[in-house]
């Protein structure tokens, strides 16, 4: 409901019908230009060069040359690995953040837990990075702490199993660290979302618990733990640091090749790295627009 | 079980951080490692400048993100869903790509090189922050707006005679204030040890500063872990006790 | 022996008591309605009989069998919410089918007895929508619906039209009642509206801070309020203290003096007829059908309802009357 005068037109100037009132339509469109200038600046155009890029070769010409390259054996497994760690960590961050996330909403815990979980969560979702990467080599690099106990006291040597904090599963233990409590706030709301009727309902309609959750309560949480899930994936995806100070250059994944790519250590193909980097924003992109669209369907019908 | 089951998960790694970071002085436990990274002309070096970038960060995010949210939400609400997918779209891109973008963008022999003298880059590397930041600040501060009424609030205001920088100033900002708090609190600990960016622009920031003491001392890291997630912790912190505030001043207003 | 028996029924959450000692009997087929404010523990005891709060003591029978501490699977006691609670991941026949389902039913005399109850509440042609395609009346129906297809031995229904507008809320309303005559099925009604009460119900009962105040047939509770709380909620009553009824009426009492409104009768100013009180009027509300003045007699100021037959009927502010109040028409209250 516009009110104010210069409020009623909503269209761009370039609209034919818009002319008469340009000047206060001209005014509303100056006041978020310095938003779109930045985002253009900051964010669109560099990567727009870069998708350019990966269909160019080093003098400008096209080629799919670059794309093609990316489907070498070195470059597909360092996909292939980074893949792996992504969903695993994304499917097992997902499938253990909703359970705590249940336990503590649904649970009848005491009421003093949920709000620590959320904190608590809060706090480790942002600890990712560097300093996550020295508390896992403290706890469970050669030196960890776990790692001395189980020596010492269960007469275990945790790295004759093969285990190393370097390797894949190392990493993916390291992801869960943020990964979990990221699924907790970002799947909490739609738990939230499950009204208390729904379950008496099904109950005074006969519903066993299962029922409840297989008919009523899965089907309407589905979308929304699908979709928190690949944004999971693509959070560990374009992660750097943490697999950086964590494992150095000695585990292939993508990001790691790219940031040695950009650094000059390998590859002195800089097309190929725009390549790269085109390949992780379609993994990426594909995983956050499946993201949106279960939100948007998790979010239809419950107004 | 489950509850339980995650908290030693989450807390293992924290209790032997915190035991390796006392184990410096081989005669038992001591606060060397935090006496030796403390004193350290590095540490003190780059936590400030990290410090400083994230305050300049928050300003210019907050300076960039209020008045457009207002604005789209007063006047423009059409372009609503562009506006948020845009600010979406540093969580779809990964931070190593748009830094790598604006490496071929702003090279020192392109039309604007950022990356020419340290100043400049010190600026693009702010502009780098407050992207990675954009989806944390628009969504907290959008949120807030929403919350209030925004068009309502402005139409009293405008009829009781208002200006507009009254209007923002003693009207709308008072009023979201504690989403902006929050947006920036987690400005905060993203920006505090961000790794990538910073690495990569060549510009001597914590994250950098974390790596190489992790790759070439043993006990140093796990004090600095400590300190990295103590800070982390103090900025989620405040976001509640802001929350928290902010819950009845919403119920009068 | 009623169909539906609760004895000695109290609930305390902590140590707050919300239902205090509730006690009673219902004939098969009855329509029966809680009334009472929000917080007077109506929902609470609608809640035990459904099986989704625990007494904390006595007993809740239907038919003779103690259904106290049966789980709701089990009570088939069918419940319409406030809220619809309609499973939105479900289109309207999957929501009204879902009772059926759980009771394992084939699949042909599910979607017989989902098409006979569509039929019913008049949902024909909506039977593939979802719930947010629906405006609240039709939610409301699928929910009502939802309920009735189990053939449920006992209907509660928790304030289900409070969330609809008024034309709506008054056609649901006769729509409800109808269907429950013709199934002659056994009605718990929860509202906090009395209208909603009196047009609905065989029986109220009226609630307050989880006691029954009083309980009666609708035309009673109406005309015959037994405590100063029915008097209040039920209607406008005028409600005299003891003080003010010894003044204007020369009665000494025990507690209130109820009279209604339109009880009083206004006589002009020169009235000779006898046991009649001198009053001014003060001001005076048009609501529609009715004139309701406010008239002062001895310091005391009474409501009084008049027809309003026509625009020279209206006496302005200081006229001079005289009021008539049948002794039949003042009730002793508690």
């Amino acid at each position: 409901m516009p009110t104010s005068p210069d409020s009623v037109t909503h269209c761009p100037p370039e609209a034919g019908q818009a002319r008469p009132r340009l000047a206060p339509s001209a005014l509303n469109w100056l006041g978020v230009v310095p938003f779109f200038l930045f985002a253009l600046l900051f964010l669109i155009l560099p990567t727009a060069t870069l998708m350019i890029g990966a269909f160019q070769d080093a003098n400008g010409h096209f080629t799919l040359g670059n794309i093609a390259k990316l489907f070498d054996d070195s470059i597909l497994s360092a996909y292939w690995i980074s893949f792996e760690v992504s969903a695993a960590s994304a499917l097992g961050g997902g499938l253990i953040g909703l359970l705590l996330a249940l336990a503590a909403i649904q649970g009848g815990l005491p009421g003093w837990i949920r709000p620590t979980l959320m904190t608590f969560s809060g706090v480790a979702s942002n600890f990712a990075g560097i300093p996550l990467s020295f508390a896992f080599l403290s706890t469970l690099g050669r030196m960890g702490l776990v790692t001395v106990l189980l020596r010492n006291y269960a007469d275990f040597d945790l790295y004759s199993t093969g285990f190393s904090i370097l390797s894949f599963i190392g990493l993916t233990l390291t992801y869960l660290y943020f990964q979990i409590p990221l699924m907790v706030l970002i799947v909490t709301p739609a738990i939230d979302g499950l009204r208390a009727e729904w379950r008496e309902a099904c109950e005074s309609l006969g519903g066993s618990s299962l029922a409840y959750w297989w008919h009523i309560a899965l089907p309407i949480l589905w979308p929304s733990i699908l979709g928190s899930t690949l944004l999971l994936f693509a959070n560990a995806f374009g992660a750097v640091a943490t697999a950086y100070a964590l494992t150095g250059s000695s585990l292939n994944i993508v990001p790691i090749l790219l940031y040695a790519q950009i650094r000059g250590d390998v590859l002195h193909d800089q097309n190929l790295g725009y390549a790269l980097a085109l390949g992780m924003i379609v993994v990426t992109g594909l995983s956050n627009a499946g993201y949106i669209w279960l939100r948007s369907r998790a979010e239809r019908g419950r107004e | 079980m489950a509850i339980a089951i995650g908290t030693i998960y989450f807390l293992l790694p924290l209790i032997a951080t915190f035991e390796f970071s006392l184990k410096m002085n081989r005669d038992g436990y001591s606060f060397e490692a935090y006496k030796v990274v403390l004193s350290d002309p590095g540490f003190q070096a780059t936590f400030g400048y990290s410090t400083l970038m994230a305050v300049l960060t928050i300003i210019v995010g907050i300076l960039l993100v209020v008045p457009t949210a207002y604005w789209i939400q007063l006047k423009l609400p059409r372009l609503r869903p562009l506006v948020e997918f845009i600010t979406l779209l540093p969580l779809v891109i990964p931070a190593i790509v748009i830094v790598f973008g604006y490496l071929k963008l702003y090279n020192s022999s392109a039309w604007l090189p950022l990356t020419g003298n340290d100043r400049a880059t010190d600026f693009l590397l702010m502009c780098s922050y407050v992207t990675l930041a954009l989806p944390y600040l628009y969504r907290s501060i959008d949120a807030g707006l929403r919350a209030i009424d925004v068009r309502t609030l402005t139409e009293a205001a405008e009829s009781l005679g208002a200006s507009w920088p009254s209007i923002l100033l003693q009207v709308i900002f008072p009023n979201v204030k504690s989403a902006i708090l929050s947006g920036a609190f987690l400005t905060f600990a993203v920006v505090i040890g961000e790794f990538t960016m910073a690495s990569l622009l060549g510009r001597p920031a914590f994250g950098p500063y974390l790596q190489l003491i992790g790759a070439n001392r043993a006990y140093e890291p796990s004090a600095l872990a400590i300190i990295a997630f103590l800070v982390t912790w103090a900025s989620m912190g405040l976001i509640q006790v802001f929350a928290r505030n902010a819950r009845p001043a919403r119920k009068t207003a | 022996m009623a169909y539906l028996t609760i004895n000695n029924l109290h609930k305390r959450f902590a140590d707050h008591v919300v239902v205090h000692d509730f006690n009673m009997n219902i004939e098969q087929g009855e329509f029966v309605t809680f009334l009472g404010p929000s917080g007077c523990g109506k929902t609470t005891v609608l809640r035990m009989i459904a099986g989704f709060e625990t007494p904390t003591s006595g007993h809740i029978r239907v038919g003779g069998e103690d259904i106290t501490h049966q789980s709701p699977q089990k009570r088939g006691i069918g419940m319409v919410f406030q809220s619809y609670a309609l499973f939105p991941n479900m289109n309207v026949t999957q929501n009204i089918g879902f009772g059926l389902k759980m009771r394992k039913c084939d699949s042909a005399e599910i979607a017989r007895k989902v098409a006979e109850v569509i039929k019913l509440v008049e949902l024909s042609g909506k039977e593939n929508h979802y719930p947010h395609e629906l405006s609240g009346g039709q939610r409301q129906r699928v929910a009502l619906a939802r309920a009735l297809v189990v053939e449920p031995r006992i209907l509660l229904l928790d304030e289900p039209l409070s969330a609809l507008d008024a034309r709506i809320r008054k056609n649901l309303r006769e729509q409800i009642r109808d269907i429950q005559r013709r199934l002659g099925l056994t009605t718990i009604f929860v509202t906090h509206d009395q209208e909603e009460a009196l047009t609905m119900s065989d029986r109220i009962f009226v609630m307050n801070q989880g006691r029954v105040e009083q309980e009666g047939r609708a035309e009673m509770v109406y005309t015959e309020p037994a405590t100063e709380f029915v008097a209040r909620f039920m209607g406008n009553y005028n409600l005299l203290g003891a003080a003010d009824s010894q003044r204007l009426l020369g009665l000494s009492i025990n507690g209130h003096l109820a009279i209604r409104p339109e009880s009083i009768h206004v006589l002009d100013a020169h009235s000779q007829q006898a046991d009649t009180l001198a009053g001014t009027i003060r001001q005076h509300q048009l609501l529609g059908n009715i004139i309701r003045y406010q008239i002062e007699s001895a310091g005391v100021t009474l409501q009084v309802d008049r027809l309003n037959r026509t625009a020279s009927d209206l006496m302005p502010a200081g006229t001079e009357v005289r009021l008539q109040i049948s002794r039949d028409d003042m009730r002793e209250v508690r």
